[in-house]
């Protein structure tokens, strides 16, 4: 039936299935470097345990790499971020999978328990902080700007720390558009037939969940009633205005996404980039409808680069880091104590789009009662 | 093809070698492996998760799998996949038969070469490619006067589908049309048939097989498509796959993973259905190649 010759291929080929399995979950977690010099980094919880900055960054520099994921690196600036962060400490990032999701970094954490390739540090939505805290994933770590840190942006131990954040925005190519919309109730008129977008759908993508949430507010909502952003966005189908097309760069600079409601820091940081290519990209923070949210950073429990992990975090809340996203015109959650401290760029600052009044936030319980309702209510509100 | 009757039925002759049987199984032992590796653990995982809901078991996710915006997303997938199927498949199979029969061997070998590569064009470069032509500010759409938001419908995204159905029907229809002999034809004709007897008593009946086999390839095509239609038209035409990706990635559900799960489990019925009704009509449609 087979000849020797099949016989024996066969039998590599079984082994070697048997031993890609295998190789498939590698689990060499690095014990070494755990306890080196008498310091644990993998439970540290302030740079102070290390026994200085200094201590902490030479343990970085030992373990010699950091692995990020989900970081765009035309998000928030982090592109330049993380350039920095090398150039300043030698330290190599390797940043895997940029476009990820938040879900698919908690699904990394999970998966990869253990693993040298687990990520070592994760910028999460804010419900994704709280549920992983709550799942015990990160470890619990207090930069050294952690008390100028206001409180509601931060969980009290560290185990999570709002970063950056932003407005939802309205972004509008004014050289094809008469008058760029101001409010969500301008969004309405006639004028904007087919032209609304926005980046991406709303159960799946932070910013155009943001957009409904603002949406609400601004048509008699709350942050305990979003029903009245799905019933916007659904007249906003039913009058022709609704443009389904994701935006991206692409889709505005070919003109298909003329009006684009997104985070401010997104919006605002596609005008340079558009402005050389000749388009003319206005973004206005809608005036009938503020919502503004924050990111968070958490620190993978088992991070297989646990000083590493430590030294990115007190990076990105130095005054360096954080003028880092505002350059990115994110707002950096440090903003306001940079500004009374004076050490906040004034450039950069002066670049963000302009919002009157001081932000305020959904609670938890808040924010998950809207989604489950967006969950239920917004294919049916927004198809045909 | 399937070739029944009773003078090649493995291993019922007396002239098998003996234990042949086990040697076999032994033979086919590495695929098996690798099936159990790639296939089965992902399914059981699948049927796992769908049926646990907090940690216990449940029916929970698959019943509101099929409730409400999921069920609309489920019978959205299969309308579409069905009208891209369908016309895919009468489209293709005239494409096909026009360049079969055609003198012209370039034309044939361009068509071919064509179809080959369009047949694998999909994901976010497609939807693009569309919506530069045809969306709201698309280069053509201005010149054909087409008002805002027409791509952006459920049959815009059925003409984008066909876009990569009907060149793979070309590819999977080819073969089977090179295989009608000229001398049917002519035998049909001696003999006083019309050519649309030719069609109904002898082509048609050769050709079904493929059509079929083409019919539930552009059906699965179009029932797991994602990427093209989530950049082009969002959750405007509810689709099973992108409510799929809505609850197990994205920044905004947290703990809707299981009804994914749910939800891929429906489609691979779905799927099953269909090949159960595919399979009994290719056996009997295949009886007149015999």
């Amino acid at each position: 039936m087979f000849t020797p010759r099949a016989r024996a291929a066969g039998i590599v080929a079984a082994l070697t299935v048997v031993t890609a399995a295998c190789g498939a979950a590698p689990s060499t977690q690095q014990t070494t470097q755990a306890s080196q010099g008498g310091v644990n980094a993998a439970t540290a919880t302030s740079a102070a345990d290390f026994g200085g900055l200094d201590k902490l960054v030479e343990a970085a520099k030992k373990e010699g790499a950091l692995h990020v994921i989900a970081l765009p690196p035309d998000w928030a600036n982090y592109g330049e971020i993380i350039e920095k962060f090398q150039t300043k400490y030698g330290i190599k990032i390797e940043s895997e999978t940029p476009d990820a999701a938040s879900a698919d970094e908690i699904n990394a954490v999970k998966t990869r328990k253990g693993q040298d390739r687990a990520p070592d540090v994760l910028d999460l939505g804010q419900s994704f902080a709280i549920s992983g805290a709550a799942e015990g994933l990160f470890a619990p770590y207090k930069v050294q700007t952690f008390d100028k840190i206001p409180e509601g942006q931060k969980e009290p131990t560290g185990l999570w720390v709002n970063d950056y954040g932003g407005y939802v925005s309205i972004g509008c190519d004014a050289k094809k558009i008469k008058t760029c919309p101001a409010s969500f109730a301008d969004l309405l008129k006639p004028e904007y037939k087919g032209q609304v977008a926005m980046n991406g759908n709303p159960t799946e993508s932070g910013s155009a969940f943001a957009g409904v949430y603002a949406a609400a507010i601004a048509s008699g909502g709350s942050f305990d009633d979003i029903q009245p952003g799905i019933d916007f966005f659904k007249k906003l189908k039913e009058a022709g205005n609704y443009n389904p097309v994701e935006t991206t760069p692409a889709t505005i600079e070919n003109g298909e996404t003329k009006i684009s409601i997104d985070w401010d820091y997104n919006n605002a940081a596609y005008a340079p980039q558009l402005t050389a290519k000749g388009i003319d990209w206005k973004v206005n923070v809608p005036s009938d409808g503020k919502y503004f949210q924050m990111y968070a950073q958490a620190i993978n429990k088992d991070a297989p680069h646990p000083a590493a992990a430590r030294l990115w975090q007190e990076y990105l809340y130095s005054d360096e880091g954080q003028n880092l996203y505002l350059k990115g015109f994110a707002r950096p959650v440090l903003l306001p104590a940079m500004t009374a401290a004076g050490t906040v760029d004034q450039a950069l600052a002066a670049n963000l789009p302009a919002v009157d009044g001081e932000p305020a936030f959904p609670t938890t319980a808040q924010v998950d009662a809207a989604k489950a309702k967006l969950a239920a209510g917004w294919d049916t509100a927004i198809s045909g | 093809m399937s070739r029944s009757g009773t003078e090649a039925r493995p291993g019922s002759g007396t002239e098998a070698r003996p234990g042949s049987g086990s040697r076999g199984w032994l033979g086919a032992l590495p695929l098996l492996a690798f099936f159990a590796l790639v296939f089965g653990v992902p399914a059981i995982v699948l049927v796992a998760g769908a049926f646990t809901a907090q940690g216990r078991p449940s029916l929970a996710n698959l019943s509101q799998s099929l409730q409400g915006g999921y069920l609309t997303a489920m019978l959205g997938s299969v309308r579409l996949s069905a009208v891209v199927a369908l016309l895919g498949a009468v489209l293709g199979t005239f494409l096909a038969h026009a360049i079969v029969t055609s003198r012209g061997t370039m034309l044939r070998e361009a068509v071919l070469t064509a179809s080959g590569v369009l047949a694998n064009f999909g994901g976010v470069p497609l939807a693009f490619f569309w919506i530069a032509t045809l969306g709201n500010s698309g280069v053509v759409s201005g010149l054909i006067g087409l008002p805002s938001g027409s791509l952006y419908t459920f049959w815009g995204l059925v003409v984008v589908y066909l876009y990569f159905s009907v060149p793979l029907m070309v590819l999977a229809m080819a073969p089977a049309l090179d295989g009608l002999r000229p001398q049917w034809r002519e035998a049909a004709a001696n003999s006083g048939a019309t050519t649309w007897h030719y069609w109904r008593f002898v082509a048609l009946p050769v050709l079904a097989p493929a059509m079929l086999g083409g019919v539930v390839l552009l059906f699965g095509g179009a029932f797991s498509a994602y990427a093209t239609a989530n950049a082009m038209v969002g959750t405007v035409v509810p689709l099973v796959t992108l409510k799929i990706a809505s609850a197990l990635t994205g920044d905004v559900l947290i703990g809707y993973e299981n009804i994914a799960l749910a939800l891929s489990l429906d489609m691979v019925v779905v799927a099953g259905l269909v090949m159960a009704i595919y399979l009994p009509l290719q056996r009997r449609t295949s009886r007149w190649l015999h």
